[in-house]
């Protein structure tokens, strides 16, 4: 090779190593750039812009005024909220004389019993739920055998267990007790006289019997008064908000960028908020402002009986769709086109089996014990389920183990206990 | 050289650049438009809102052609589908309730309970047989 030959030779091993740096640096500078500007740019108190979007959405702040319910159209009624509330807590309806809706959901506590089983005139067969935020569930119930907060209301009442009374019995007494307030939202009452005390679709042998022996006129104008009983208490029930938390002080405070509200949460304490939208993923379905996806998973929670296995959504799905008062049902006041939840309805979806609603967790330091039927006693026992992630005994559960240490399980329940704050009483959706 | 220094970078990076949360597989084919497993029909569908809000019902238009780009009427239309991360379905069962027209069906009851990477699988049948197509699509948080 020629001298001439080599230096062109050099020059272009020069050329291309010059090249290559160059490339390499400016890739480099991207790189670093970019990353950078992920968790930097936009960022805040640590966290990225893209985690601070997934924060942004748990605010309370974000939470949408409840849509309205179109099978209801007495509950924007101030006239309503308010006899609502009285039946609400008005013993009188239920068999024995001591059992309203708040013997169980309790105002004092959450708007819950604070027990594993529902207990009324009876042991119930699931864990009583609060009842705060109900109208952002298009299901009521662990299993949403209901479509509505008017026809979850009527469930109880009807329910041997819970009140124990009897569709006639109600109606008694609400006109000799409620016929003013009753007929001013309303309108007047169907004449009762002739009618039997007891007597109700569900009821016992006796109470059927007499149920069946009334002519259909007179067992619907009875429905009909017991439709609107409940129609009263979700008006009421809608006007019990969530109250802010000191995750969603703090939360405003990252979105803001204001570095005062940065102490609101201690360092422990943010840990588990990193972990919930992280690596556990809590956030997958403990997702939007109230921390849930108001849909129906199996997470292998422990069945009560595994004789008589608890199917969950599956289960209930045909009772919805069956049921005399839900949305399509004749004492809705909700055209056909309204009811696109139950038209639209998953009837055949196996992972429905054993699948139960996902709570929202505002609150849920505050109401131990957890799961549908009180299963885990503590916080400390939900997440070790959840580190476990045991099989289903019915059903595919959907969990998949986690890694977390002991330190980052403890982390995560100081997290859970951020999510505490009151529970308001907004007016009906009309007023304040 | 290069490649090994992306690598290593990449390497680097990857840790942070990764969501921790599960995140779909990389390479996702999220075209909109496609022709079915067998090739008897070319598919495409479209939401009819954008951004797709997370928990709200809304719906969907299909359109059914054959290769030949003959619009499909009268198809028997079955959806399907869910989260293949998660494995459930939709919180809804959506289904076609009209026809529209130059081979476009609606589909309501289009529901997505949380953000992430959900298929959604149409079941074709019409003169020319049974088809089966499955588009992936990523809903983003809001």
């Amino acid at each position: 090779m020629t001298r001439a030959g080599q230096t062109i030779m050099q020059r272009t091993a020069m050329k291309q190593t010059l090249k290559h740096t160059i490339t390499l640096t400016i890739a480099a500078a991207i790189l670093v750039t970019s990353a950078a500007a992920a968790f930097t740019w936009g960022g805040a108190d640590g966290w990225s812009k893209q985690e601070i979007d997934v924060l942004s959405s748990l605010r309370l702040s974000q939470l949408a005024p409840a849509p309205q319910d179109p099978s209801n159209r007495y509950e924007g009624m101030p006239a309503a909220v308010e006899l609502g509330k009285r039946l609400f807590f008005d013993k009188r309806f239920s068999s024995n004389g001591q059992v309203s809706c708040a013997s169980c959901h309790d105002p004092k506590q959450q708007f819950q019993d604070g027990r594993a089983l529902g207990l009324g005139v009876g042991t119930g067969a699931r864990r009583t739920m609060p009842v705060v935020g109900l109208a952002h569930s298009p299901f009521l119930f662990w299993d949403g055998r209901k479509d509505s907060a008017w026809s979850q209301a009527l469930g109880p009442l009807e329910d041997a267990a819970e009140h124990g009374g009897n569709r006639t019995a109600y109606a008694h007494v609400l006109q000799a007790n409620y016929r003013k307030e009753y007929e001013a939202v309303f309108g007047p009452m169907p004449d009762l006289s002739r009618l039997p005390r007891n007597a109700g679709p569900l009821g016992d042998d006796r109470q059927r019997a007499a149920w069946n022996g009334m002519d259909e006129p007179a067992r619907h104008a009875v429905s009909r008064v017991f439709a609107n009983m409940g129609k009263a208490i979700a008006a009421y029930e809608k006007t019990l908000q969530f109250g802010e938390s000191r995750l969603d002080r703090y939360l405003d405070g990252v979105v803001r960028r204001d570095m005062n509200a940065y102490q609101v949460l201690s360092p422990q304490e943010k840990n588990g908020l990193r972990i919930f939208i992280g690596k556990a993923q809590c956030v997958t379905c403990h997702n939007g402002p109230l921390l849930s996806d108001q849909h129906f998973h199996n997470t292998a929670i422990p069945q009560r009986s595994l004789a008589k296995p608890d199917l969950g959504r599956r289960a209930a799905i045909a009772k919805v769709v069956k049921d005399e008062f839900n949305c399509l049902g004749p004492f809705s006041d909700a055209g056909k086109e309204d009811c696109s939840e139950l038209r639209f309805i998953a009837e055949e979806d196996h992972s429905l089996d054993a699948a139960f609603k996902t709570p929202s967790l505002r609150n849920v330091s505050l109401r131990a014990p957890y799961m549908h039927a009180g299963q885990k006693a503590t916080l400390e026992d939900v997440i070790e389920h959840y580190r476990t992630a045991p099989a289903a005994t019915v059903g595919h559960s959907e969990l998949k183990r986690i890694d977390l240490s002991d330190r980052e399980a403890r982390d995560l329940v100081a997290f859970l206990n951020t999510l505490s704050g009151p529970v308001l009483e907004h007016g009906p959706a009309t007023g304040n | 050289m290069i490649r090994r220094y992306f690598f290593a970078l990449f390497s680097l990076l990857a840790p942070f650049v990764l969501a921790a949360c599960m995140s779909p597989p990389t390479g996702l084919d999220l075209s909109l438009k496609r022709p079915t497993e067998h090739s008897r029909y070319v598919v495409e569908v479209k939401s009819q809102v954008n951004p797709i809000a997370i928990n709200k019902m809304h719906a969907w238009e299909v359109t059914v052609k054959l290769p030949s780009g003959e619009p499909v009427s009268g198809a028997g239309i079955k959806v399907g589908g869910g989260m293949p991360q998660h494995g459930h379905g939709y919180p809804t069962q959506p289904r076609v309730t009209k026809e529209l027209g130059e081979g476009r069906y609606l589909i309501e009851g289009m529901k997505f309970s949380m953000p992430g990477w959900w298929e959604l699988k149409l079941n074709i049948t019409s003169s020319a047989g049974v088809d089966d197509v499955t588009f992936n699509t990523i809903v983003e948080r809001q």
